[in-house]
């Protein structure tokens, strides 16, 4: 319709937070292990005092994201870096990322965020670039570099 | 991946501590129903016989940073309340309401437990006699029913009218303090 512009307006944070808190537990475990529980923890508190200033309730889901990935490279000592990858980009099925996500485990940080996101949980890189604080280009580039370590680690494990 | 209750607790009672919360809810359980309860840091700022868009209604009013966690003190007079041995609340209320609304429901709160007073009666005593018809908006949009006790406002003919709850939970109430025989 002409002259209307769709607002979603801002949910209260409980519904926010029941939509998203244990998607985000699953993300964080797989970026953090063990220490996945404090960091989720941090994510939310940081969610809410930022909660009031949002101006409206868009990409909510992508937002949480975000803040995850950086108390995760926090937590990981790993701010990241401007990513440069001279290969052709890689992508992945979702089914064959099934086989590999154990892997994940041993890649830099910011490659392992940008895979998770990117396969684990379909975030598109605009969003991905977001979260990691970079360019879409640097985004595709480490989500790239990250699978075909991936692949590399799985050839001579089998 | 499933967030345990007690990593939940944790963050909510963070979230509190840290005092990042415009408005606390929690439902509590009693002979009525089940009550929504919520509060401010003011004071108790909200009780519903209904849960829906609760969230949403707490948040236009109050903020959006709406969280549930337990009101142990609500709890506690509530079910005082219910089993005969609580006459008065101690609650520190939150009341955001217009001067017309806050005037009624002050002289409301006056309205003693056992008792019951008149639409017209409680008109006069706000300073505007002859608006009963106004104080019924009033007692029907009343925020915190049972501790602010529309439930004790009946008609001139002692007919029990209307009740946002519904008249079954008013005839209860007042059978409850005694205000009432049950029939």
């Amino acid at each position: 319709m002409m002259g209307t512009v769709s607002k979603e307006p801002i949910p209260p944070f409980e519904r926010f937070y029941l939509v998203h808190r244990d998607e985000v537990l699953g993300y964080l475990r797989r970026l953090l292990g063990a220490r996945a529980e404090d960091a989720w923890q941090e994510t939310f508190l940081r969610a809410l005092r930022a909660y009031e200033r949002l101006q409206h309730g868009r990409h909510l889901r992508a937002w949480v994201f975000t803040i995850a990935t950086n108390v995760a490279m926090d937590e990981l000592r790993a701010k990241p870096q401007p990513f440069v990858d001279a290969e052709p980009a890689v992508e992945l099925r979702r089914d064959a990322f099934k086989e590999l996500e154990h892997l994940t485990d041993d890649l830099p940080p910011t490659e392992r965020a940008a895979v998770v996101l990117r396969y684990g949980y379909d975030l598109p890189y605009a969003q991905i670039a977001d979260a990691l604080g970079s360019s879409e280009e640097a985004a595709r580039a480490a989500a790239s570099s990250g699978v075909r370590r991936l692949r590399r680690t799985h050839d001579r494990h089998t | 991946m499933t967030v345990t209750p007690d990593l939940d607790a944790r963050f909510r009672a963070a979230a509190l501590a840290e005092r990042l919360v415009d408005v606390r809810y929690d439902v509590v359980d009693s002979p009525v129903g089940a009550l929504h309860v919520a509060a401010t840091e003011r004071g108790l700022c909200r009780i519903s016989y209904f849960g829906d868009a609760w969230e949403e209604g707490l948040a236009r009013v109050f903020g959006v940073r709406v969280l549930r966690t337990p009101l142990d003190d609500v709890r506690r007079e509530l079910d005082e309340y219910f089993a005969g041995r609580r006459r008065s609340f101690d609650l520190p209320i939150d009341l955001r309401v217009a001067p017309f609304h806050e005037a009624v429901l002050h002289e409301l709160a006056r309205v003693p437990y056992g008792k019951t007073d008149t639409y017209g009666s409680l008109a006069r005593k706000a300073g505007r006699p002859g608006a009963a018809r106004a104080v019924g908006v009033v007692m029907n949009r009343n925020p915190i029913p049972i501790v602010l006790p529309c439930h004790r406002i009946v008609g001139a003919d002692g007919k029990l009218v209307g009740y946002a709850g519904g008249l079954d939970v008013k005839k209860h109430l007042l059978e409850l303090e005694g205000a009432m025989l049950p029939e």
